[in-house]
């Protein structure tokens, strides 16, 4: 029989783990628990947690996405393209890569829905074909000078502490917040959100409810194409330049952050709380190794150590839990 | 060689039909940059340079098709590669140059068969996690890719490892009464790993443990011990790619080729692999390699960017896919899978 | 389906009798909406003709279907799935509290009470069921199809749902009661409508209702069973176990099995009949007592040595664990004898496998244009009858049979009992457990009654009646 202490859920144990690696950190390094860290740490992993927050949604609804990068990089590209021509302003670059991110993950609900290609190849295709593209109509050259309006980016609440340091809500903070914000909403609260974790739970029954299923999935490929728009926006603002070839490739960071959160690939199963902890322990675990004086070139080691040991001991808990109720 | 279990296929099953309709993409692509390159399309020169390129992306979705014929994925193939790569490469590069002679050679034999000793003992491990602990392979696989390219990059500091024997080099630029002799690597893998998954009790198993695991198990066999085998060539079959990419570039690094792992993907599911598991060709695989290459070697001679021919597999990965579910009248309303 | 009539009162429950294929699961979907019938047909509904219906008109008309497998969301909990339908239905937001109410409510009218935060997929499957007649009730369902309800329950739990059904009833609710057990009609049917190869062979009322009526209508032929007589004394025992323990499933269990004997073991749901098969099998390792083959004590540690020591088991649930419906007919008969079909080099003797395949297809009489077609191309009854090939090829000493006619209609059953005669005759010992009583007594030698993992009696088929066997079982 399990303890009473022991956690039961699978962010429970995600939180005391991260807890427990704050702990260490602060005690092996006097820079980790301070407010510059906290805002380092979600300013440079804003892009990744940005589109595990789309991802979520996606996996929650028994589906898998791989063309978000591609989709981000089109998005920013044609962004800035229009607003070094034009004067478009804030609202303007928002609405394109929202629009823009919106469209292309429309066409992947499409290929899935309507042409009825199982979600990995449809959008593994549609990663070749959206990059291959903008590759091609671009020659992958840069964009090295972007607005200065952009350059600055949005600093609200910004204040000097005593030593000098400088803090603010950017824009990495301000769209991560957002973002998970709202997608917490859709899940818990908007009859959208239960819509589409009961049919990542049993897409027959839903269909049989008559769930709007065809809705469900625009909404879905949509939201991951909007939360893609966003990330590419507040990634340029970092980068302040735009590289067309960088995205890409960074899928399945994105996919192990949300796993390690608790999500299933089999659809129905995941949380906005188990998502925001698993980023949090990989981005802690890089941040923390770093400043406790660790090589950074092994902290993909420890990323990977860190997700083998999650996945296997998710695996073990499930396989235990399914012997005793037999 | 071709087709399941040595069976003669169903009516409408694909195995058949399916190599049909690749074929005629292909020869229909050739006709096309034929037309449009002229008599440069075929030219010695533009075949050669396709032999010596297709045996790596090859060699990597033989490893990818085998894991997914099991109804796995294996995400760590090319971390993989490359860290048998660096193994083998770090050995061979702290060998005194310019020596020959017996116990030069061993050494040299040696170094090579450390990496395939790393490449063994990392599919034990992956395959243990995924057949006893009951990890599923994507997670598992994607899990070991992250560790692996980890410990190439903390080894190395992301630095290239070079400069090997001519011995080694030969394996990957040399060539055999004309044919390269990746080209003739790949065909030493393709053949033996296509009879072993269609002419094989093994090659069975992992076919029936792709479309049913359970049921395979209850048939009295060990499924896990054939995951594991399974997971042990996929990891061999990356490591035999690594050496070939190594011998080609004369060096070795951590991220060579990361770019590909999709692509190996694509290039399986062209080929007909069902990412659920339970059907893969290798026939299928060689052919859907084939046509890729060709696109790519057409558009490079044609002058276009490298990139539109990556655009255009993405679109033939649509079209075939959507056509076969249309052809197969497997217009299915529900993705019963998911119902695991 | 063709040219057929149905019709059902308020406040009735009318059962819909057939086989596989008879048109049944035809009829349902037509009446909830999921299919329309050819122009012609025309449904009536409280005096109100339509030419068809869809889901959301039978919906709105209060028809509500309880699918077998119960389509609910394991991953939403009680309160969502019994108010399902203030989900697919209603403003921005999840209205949570309305359906909490609604939930109770529809539980209240049931007369139970589930915990409305717990998640469906943790309860266990007659408390699904609940959950989904609930839902039905929730969605003002006036007239609910309760398709093969009974499958997966226990005895109890049948009772159970037989009782709620009259209730139901009482309270003006229609119910058509779709389901292939004879008993079962008996005992809830108002009405029973008999259908055959999609047409109407006749509604029976209250009183005409028989089950040798019932049985021949269904099938065309009429079935006589008789128990088989016969004495093994004389026979070596080929399984011997005795004193078999596993904590929490079974305990102290012991018999012996004769070559072509049949040993029925039935008992409740959890009673603990499966769990020793299993153990038998080598998928469980019984924590103390005795297992011997032929005299010798064994021991195994997987299925695989239960499978060396000639022991097969044909699991209750055929066609997801007994297998693989994909793949190829052959590839699934040689499944078992895998081992035996390799040779020095690895690969598989050809020539051997060919003739293995061509022979069990061909002795079992299994209907296939090509084995290298896929299983799930097979007629029912056909898969039924490849699960016994693929076990037959490796000419086992014991087979023990679990459940082998739940979700088998009568003519397959026939089917499959006359393949297990052919095998007794060969002299294989057989393992029949089953929760049917007249099953287990008509196809037996010998029947052990288990209760809470013990064996509380045993008993000679022929000796014994089915009305005594079935006191015992539910003592």
């Amino acid at each position: 029989m399990p303890s009473r202490l022991m956690p039961r859920s699978h962010e429970a144990w995600l939180l005391v783990v991260v807890l427990l690696l704050c702990i260490l950190l602060s005690i092996l390094s006097p820079a980790f628990l301070t407010f510059r860290n906290a805002q380092d740490l979600i300013t440079t992993n804003a892009f990744t947690a940005i589109l595990a927050a789309g991802l979520l949604v996606v996996l929650v609804s028994g589906g898998i996405d791989i063309s978000f990068t591609a989709t981000a990089t089109v998005a920013q590209y044609l962004a800035f393209t229009v607003a070094n021509a034009y004067d478009v302003g804030w609202l303007g670059i928002v609405a394109i890569v929202s629009g823009v991110g919106i469209s292309l993950g429309l066409l992947n609900a499409v290929l899935i829905q309507i042409l009825r290609i199982p979600s990995i190849i449809a959008t593994l295709a549609t990663l070749n074909v959206y990059y291959g593209l903008l590759i091609f109509v671009t020659r992958g050259d840069y964009i090295y000078a972007l607005p200065q309006w952009f350059n600055s980016g949005i600093e609200l609440f910004a204040f000097r502490d005593g030593d000098g340091n400088y803090f603010s809500l950017n824009l990495q903070i301000l769209a991560t917040v957002l973002v998970f914000a709202a997608t917490w909403l859709i899940l818990r609260y908007m009859r959208l959100g239960r819509q589409i974790t009961a049919f990542g739970g049993n897409r027959e029954a839903a269909r049989r409810l008559g769930l709007p299923i065809l809705k469900l999935q625009c909404f879905v490929y949509g939201w991951m194409g909007f939360c893609a728009g966003i990330a590419s926006l507040v990634q340029a603002q970092l980068a302040q330049s735009i590289a067309p070839t960088v995205l890409v490739g960074r899928e399945l960071d994105v996919l192990a952050a949300v796993v390690l959160g608790g999500a299933s690939l089999m659809g129905g199963v995941g949380t906005v709380l188990g998502t925001i902890l698993g980023l949090a322990l990989v981005a802690i675990l890089q941040n923390g190794l770093i400043l406790a004086g660790f090589s950074s070139y092994w902290s993909g080691f420890a990323t990977g150590l860190v997700i083998v040991v999650a996945v296997c001991a998710t695996a073990y808990r499930t396989n235990r839990a399914e012997a005793l109720v037999k | 060689m071709i087709g399941r279990p040595g069976f003669p296929a169903g009516p409408g099953r694909g195995g058949f039909g399916l190599n049909t309709g690749l074929l005629a993409v292909l020869l229909g692509l050739i006709v096309l940059f034929s037309l449009l390159a002229g008599s440069d399309f075929l030219s010695l020169r533009t075949v050669s340079a396709f032999a010596f390129q297709l045996p790596e992306l090859g060699i990597l979705s033989l490893a990818m098709m085998v894991a997914m014929l099991s109804g796995g994925l294996n995400l760590s193939v090319i971390a993989l590669a490359n860290l048998c790569a660096l193994t083998m490469g770090s050995l061979l590069t702290v060998l005194p140059a310019g020596e020959s002679g017996l116990p030069w050679l061993a050494a040299v034999v040696a170094s090579v068969a450390a990496g395939f000793v790393v490449a063994a003992i990392v599919g034990l491990v992956t395959g243990y996690i995924i057949a006893y602990i009951g990890v599923s392979p994507i997670l598992a696989t994607l899990g070991m890719m992250t560790l692996l390219s980890g410990i190439s990059v903390g080894m190395t500091r992301g630095n290239i490892v070079s400069g090997f024997p001519d011995a080694i080099v030969f394996f990957g630029n040399g060539t055999v009464v004309g044919i390269p002799v990746p080209l003739l690597i790949f065909i030493a893998c393709v053949v033996p790993v296509a009879i072993l998954l269609t002419r094989s009790p093994f090659g069975l198993s992992v076919t029936m443990i792709g479309s049913n695991q359970r049921a395979t198990h209850y048939s009295g066999v060990d499924t896990r011990r054939a995951l594991v085998k399974l997971y042990v060539l996929s990891s061999l079959l990356a490591c035999l790619a690594g050496f070939v990419m190594m011998a080609r570039f004369n060096s070795a690094n951590a991220s060579y080729g990361e770019s590909y792992l999709l692509v190996t993907v694509l290039a399986c599911v062209l080929g007909g692999a069902d990412p659920y598991g339970g059907f893969a060709r290798t026939s299928g695989l060689v052919l859907a390699l084939v046509i890729l290459q060709v696109i790519s070697s057409a558009f490079n001679l044609l002058g276009f960017n490298p990139f539109f021919a990556i655009a255009i597999w993405g679109l033939i990965l649509i079209a075939t896919t959507a056509l076969r579910a249309v052809a197969g009248g497997n217009l299915r309303l529900i993705d019963w899978r998911l119902f695991r | 389906m063709d040219d057929l009539d149905f019709d059902v009162h308020a406040g009735e429950v009318h059962c819909l009798l057939g086989e596989n294929g008879s048109g049944k699961s035809t009829l349902v979907k037509i009446i909830c909406g999921v299919e329309r019938p050819e122009p012609g047909g025309e449904i009536v509904i409280e005096g109100r003709p339509e030419p068809y219906l869809t889901a959301a008109r039978a919906a709105a008309h209060g028809i509500q279907v309880i699918y077998q497998d119960l389509s609910l969301f394991p991953n939403l909990t009680v309160a969502e799935n019994i108010a399902a339908d203030l989900m697919a239905h209603g403003g921005l937001l999840v209205d949570r509290q309305g359906m909490r109410v609604a939930a109770e409510a529809a539980m209240a009218r049931i007369g139970i009470a589930l915990d409305l935060d717990r998640k469906v997929g943790d309860l266990p499957i007659a408390q699904r069921q609940l959950v989904a007649i609930c839902r039905a009730l929730a969605a003002n369902g006036r007239l609910l199809i309760m398709d093969e309800p009974t499958a997966s329950l226990t005895r109890h739990e049948v009772d159970a749902l037989l009782n709620l059904v009259h209730q139901l009833k009482s309270e003006g609710v229609s119910i058509i009661f779709v389901t292939h057990r004879l008993d079962e009609v008996l005992q809830v049917a108002e009405r029973v409508t008999v259908l055959r190869d999609g047409r109407r062979l006749g509604t029976l009322e209250k009183g005409q209702i028989e089950k040798s009526v019932l049985s021949e209508l269904m099938t065309g032929r009429q079935f006589h069973y008789a128990a088989p007589r016969a004495d093994f004394s004389s026979l070596d025992p080929v399984l011997t176990v005795s004193h078999l323990s596993r904590a929490g499933e079974y305990e102290d269990i012991g018999f012996d099995l004769r070559p072509g004997e049949v040993l029925a073991i039935t008992g409740l749901l959890g009673s603990g009949r499966t769990e020793v098969a299993l153990s038998l099998f080598g998928m469980t390792k019984p924590d103390s007592g005795q297992i011997a083959v032929n005299g010798r004590p064994v021991r195994f540690r997987s299925n695989r040595d239960a499978i060396a020591e000639g022991i097969a088991y044909v699991p209750e649930d055929r066609l997801s664990m007994g297998l693989v419906l994909p793949q190829p007919i052959a590839s699934n008969v040689i499944l078992t004898v895998l081992d035996w079909l390799r040779n020095w080099t690895g690969l598989f003797k050809t020539a051997e496998r060919d003739a293995l395949v061509a022979r069990w297809i061909g002795h079992l009489s299994i209907k296939a244009p090509d084995v290298g077609a896929p299983v799930r191309t097979l007629s029912g009854g056909n898969q039924q009858r490849l699960v016994l090939a693929k076990w037959l090829a490796r000419g086992p000493r014991v087979l023990i049979l679990d459940s082998p006619t739940v979700g088998v209609d009568i003519s397959a059953k026939d089917g499959i009992y006359r393949i297990v005669a052919d095998m007794l005759a060969e002299g294989v010992a057989v393992i029949l457990i089953s929760d049917e009583i007249a099953e287990a007594l008509h196809h037996s030698h010998r029947v052990l009654v288990m209760r809470q993992g013990r064996i509380v009696s045993a008993h000679v088929s022929a000796e014994t009646g089915e009305h005594e066997l079935s006191e015992i079982v539910h003592a």
